[in-house]
């Protein structure tokens, strides 16, 4: 078999057992039934839902307001829902498994939407937006880890990554008074930390997950003492010049896509750009074929003549470099400086986002996407006045991380090799 | 017939573990296991004084002088922090022997309260590297006993105050094992999942951690929130029948908390290594395939070895509350999750080694405090020294090149963990 027709063999055969097909089937009935008993209950029938279309910041692209009758809505989302779930037990849908939960998913926290805005109005279209830039660590962070798992190495450190790149690229950041040498600083200290890593897992064959905790307890530790020591008392070194919003000519024209995506910080740019690159380069160059090869069977690949060895540092470096970008994110393209444990978690978030999306880029995204979104609608949501405690919406991101990957994971799916170190015969 | 199967079972088990067994008895000599930890200890603080004379502005200003004058100062200031560290973690020699000579009771004992302090301080840690030592031997990286902490501290908090009524030997080991009940609660759910769906335990313990800080978040400053806080995130003050009683006078806060974690740790040591049920976790953690050849259900083995490692964490949580803080606050833990991984791998995964490791954790960690007051360096460090120690106790070849030591023949049992896939 040639190279070349291999690498159109990529596409890995997604099995779902049959008691999680039911299962599945059966979580959508619920979301149908609870739509149905709860949301669309406690709405009247005469509520309206205002959904307001201005992003903000920006003229171009506007749409008119969104006006929903609350409770003709909420039963036609718990409708759908139902039959998904019956459609899904009986029959199922195969390789759209993914998506329609993706989409019920979707239902689920839309009809919520509607529910709590009922006789309210809601900027939906500035939360869409705000969802777009929190999911850039959670996406970013899902690449990082798909560069390394399809390398053989799991990199459970991005975390730490992301975290020392976040104060590495606020203290450059604002010494030079140039954000670009920021984000170059951020990824700079990231991919040492990789090279930690990878010395570590390959060379030294210490266990990958115990690596990685090491990196992400060493990140803690000295990001908070650097903050300490310095940052707290001199300012002036954690004052980083901020990425600001770029629209991009005439792509930021297109209706309610436009402002929501192409009107961002050139870290949203960046995701896009890393997207495409990412996968056409995995799944379309030699170079992508050979990095599958090793993560998915490493000694049939050196057999071939592919240094294993090199290709797994590259990935692990390149892995370094992504996670070392999505940390820059947090204080040139978010906070706009350094606080201790701004991560929280998001690295973590990001490796689920990776699952889900089944190691593809393109499903990474997505599932970045859905988890941007959950976490904008908690910060949306205190200030609708919603009666629902602010820490529970908080922990919606946490919690719809585990029901996927109670959900998703399935046998067969991440690279075989994952986690072994290679040992030359 | 099925029956006789069971035995070949128990038969090709018992042959596994005598293996291991054996090459238990061959101990290495020259302190054996224990070389590995002490040496990335010792270095795992010389980079902390490093860290330290790095740091410094009054060494940069001395290099600026003359290099030597640079050398001395850079000892010196590490010197005071080191002296800092010691005399806030073990006492200050000078005033021990000088009260041992008076032979006054109550300068003895506040002489020694530094090293009675570091005991106070272990006590958590022992509690939470017995909970990752219990998953790490059944083969399950529970990260989340940070969160099986928090969450037991509610539970033990809320039985320590709102029951009201019950004598103190009633009402303190309730406290405590609703504690216990907490953790194990919240280490179940990710070894339910683990084994149910293969859903990795390393991500759902992390998610359980930020569940359980926004749950108790929410618990202190709305259900369970003191009267006249002000909307602030705190308890309200246990009873007094649900303290565990502190040993001496107010400043001393030695408790009995401490023995309970020894007996924890004997426990768990029986329980390993004495009973069927340990010799069947410990045999799904080191090789599940053998496990399930032997007809060993990997299953419940998951759930019940991350329940008790759960409820441990748990119990961690119980004890500060009950023994030391008699209330709940968010400010609760300084990190014990991610210590209490560096406790179990420095201590090999053994109960004992745990406890030993603890106790020198709870050393550092009570010293550092001091050495914040003096030379204003601030308590992360501890962290960072910690991630050096574990980076070299798991990756002996690095302390074997520094220090130029032989290879064993025989490579350390590496502990079992999988990739995403969950049961391979």
């Amino acid at each position: 078999m040639t190279e070349n027709s291999l690498v159109h063999k990529h596409r890995r055969v997604v099995e779902i057992s049959h008691t999680r097909k039911i299962v599945i089937g059966v979580v959508e009935i619920l979301i149908g039934l609870l739509i149905y008993f709860i949301f669309a209950a406690k709405t009247s029938g005469e509520s309206l839902t205002k959904f307001v279309m201005t992003p903000g910041g920006i003229d171009q692209g506007q749409l008119s307001d969104w006006i929903l009758p609350s409770k003709i809505t909420l039963i036609i989302l718990a409708v759908v829902s139902l039959l998904i779930g019956i459609y899904q037990i009986i029959k199922g849908f195969g390789k759209w498994t993914n998506m329609q939960i993706g989409i019920c998913s979707l239902f689920l926290i839309f009809s919520f939407l509607v529910w709590q805005a009922a006789d309210r109005q809601l900027n939906l279209a500035g939360m869409l937006s705000s969802a777009v830039l929190l999911a850039v660590p959670i996406t970013l962070g899902a690449f990082s880890g798909i560069l390394a798992e399809r390398s053989g190495i799991i990199n459970i450190s991005i975390e730490g990554m992301m975290l020392m790149a976040s104060m590495a690229a606020a203290i450059t950041g604002s010494v030079t008074k140039n954000p670009w040498i920021g984000l170059l600083g951020g990824i700079l200290s990231s991919v040492l930390l990789a090279l930690i890593l990878g010395v570590l897992s390959i060379k030294y064959k210490v266990n990958q997950t115990i690596s990685g905790t090491v990196i992400n307890i060493f990140s803690a530790g000295l990001t908070a003492f650097i903050s300490q020591k310095f940052l707290q008392h001199t300012q002036t070194l954690n004052n980083p010049k901020m990425f600001t919003r770029v629209p991009l000519p005439g792509l930021a024209d297109i209706p309610l896509v436009g402002p929501i995506l192409f009107n961002q910080n050139i870290f949203v740019y960046l995701m896009f750009i890393i997207l495409i690159v990412l996968q056409l380069a995995l799944f379309q160059t030699r170079w992508g074929l050979r990095l599958r090869a090793v993560g998915e069977h490493p000694k049939a690949a050196d057999t071939l003549g592919i240094n294993v060895i090199r290709t797994r540092y590259m990935g692990v470096i390149l892995s370094g470099v992504v996670a070392g970008i999505a940390g820059a994110f947090f204080t040139l393209g978010s906070v706009g400086r350094f606080d201790e444990g701004m991560t929280a978690g998001k690295g973590f978030i990001g490796l689920a986002a990776m699952i889900f999306g089944n190691w593809m880029p393109t499903g990474a995204l997505g599932a970045g996407l859905l988890f941007g979104f959950a976490d904008a609608i908690g910060s949306k949501l205190s200030l609708l006045g919603s009666s629902i405690p602010p820490q529970f919406m908080a922990m919606a991101p946490y919690l719809i991380t585990m029901i996927v990957l109670a959900g998703f994971i399935g046998k067969g799916q991440a690279p075989a090799a994952e986690g072994e170190p290679y040992e030359k015969e | 017939m099925s029956k006789q199967k069971k035995d070949i079972g128990q038969e090709i088990l018992k042959e596994i573990n005598q293996d291991d067994l054996q090459s238990e008895h061959h101990k290495k000599p020259f302190l054996g296991k224990a070389a590995i930890p002490l040496l990335a200890i010792l270095t795992g603080l010389i980079i902390g004084g490093l860290m330290i004379a790095i740091t410094s502005q009054s060494v940069y200003t001395a290099f600026g002088q003359s290099i030597g004058k640079g050398f001395a100062t850079a000892f010196s200031e590490v010197g005071t922090a080191y002296k800092a560290l010691f005399n806030g973690a073990i006492g200050d020699p000078a005033r021990m022997i000088n009260a041992l000579k008076l032979g006054d009771a109550k300068e003895i004992r506040q002489a020694f309260n530094p090293f009675l302090e570091s005991l106070v301080q272990a006590t958590p840690y022992i509690f939470a590297g017995l909970a990752v030592a219990l998953g790490f031997r059944s083969g399950l990286f529970n990260i989340g006993v940070e969160g099986q902490l928090f969450i037991g501290a509610a539970c033990a908090t809320y039985v320590g105050y709102a029951v009201t009524g019950l004598p103190a030997w009633i009402h303190m080991p309730l406290a405590f094992l609703a504690g216990a009940l907490g953790g194990a609660l919240w280490g179940f759910v990710p070894g339910f999942l683990k084994a149910k769906t293969g859903g990795h335990e390393v991500i759902n313990t992390i998610m359980m951690n930020w569940i359980a800080f926004r749950l108790t978040e929410w618990l202190l400053s709305g259900p369970m929130t003191r009267p006249g806080s002000g909307g602030m995130p705190l308890s309200p003050i246990i009873q007094k029948t649900a303290e565990i009683p502190q040993f001496f006078p107010s400043p001393i806060r030695f408790h009995l908390g401490f023995f309970i974690a020894l007996a924890g740790a004997y426990f768990i040591w029986w329980l390993l290594f004495k009973t069927t049920w340990g010799l069947n976790l410990r045999t799904v953690g080191t090789n599940p395939r053998a496990a399930r050849y032997a007809g060993l259900s990997t299953t419940k083995s998951i759930i019940l070895a991350m329940s008790l490692s759960g409820a441990l964490a748990g119990m961690a949580g119980a004890v500060q509350v009950l023994a030391v803080n008699r209330s709940m606050a968010l400010g609760l833990s300084s990190g014990y999750g991610f210590d209490s991984i560096a406790l179990a791998l420095i201590g090999n995964n053994h109960p004992v080694g745990v406890v030993l490791a603890s106790i020198l954790f709870g050393t550092l960690r009570n010293g550092a405090t001091r050495m914040m007051v003096v030379s204003s360096i601030p308590i992360d460090i501890v962290d960072v020294v910690q991630a050096i120690i574990l980076m070299f106790v798991a990756a002996p070849a690095i302390i074997r090149s520094i220090y130029r030591l032989r290879k064993p023949k025989q490579e350390e049992q590496q502990v079992f963990l999988s990739g995403w896939g969950g049961q391979s």
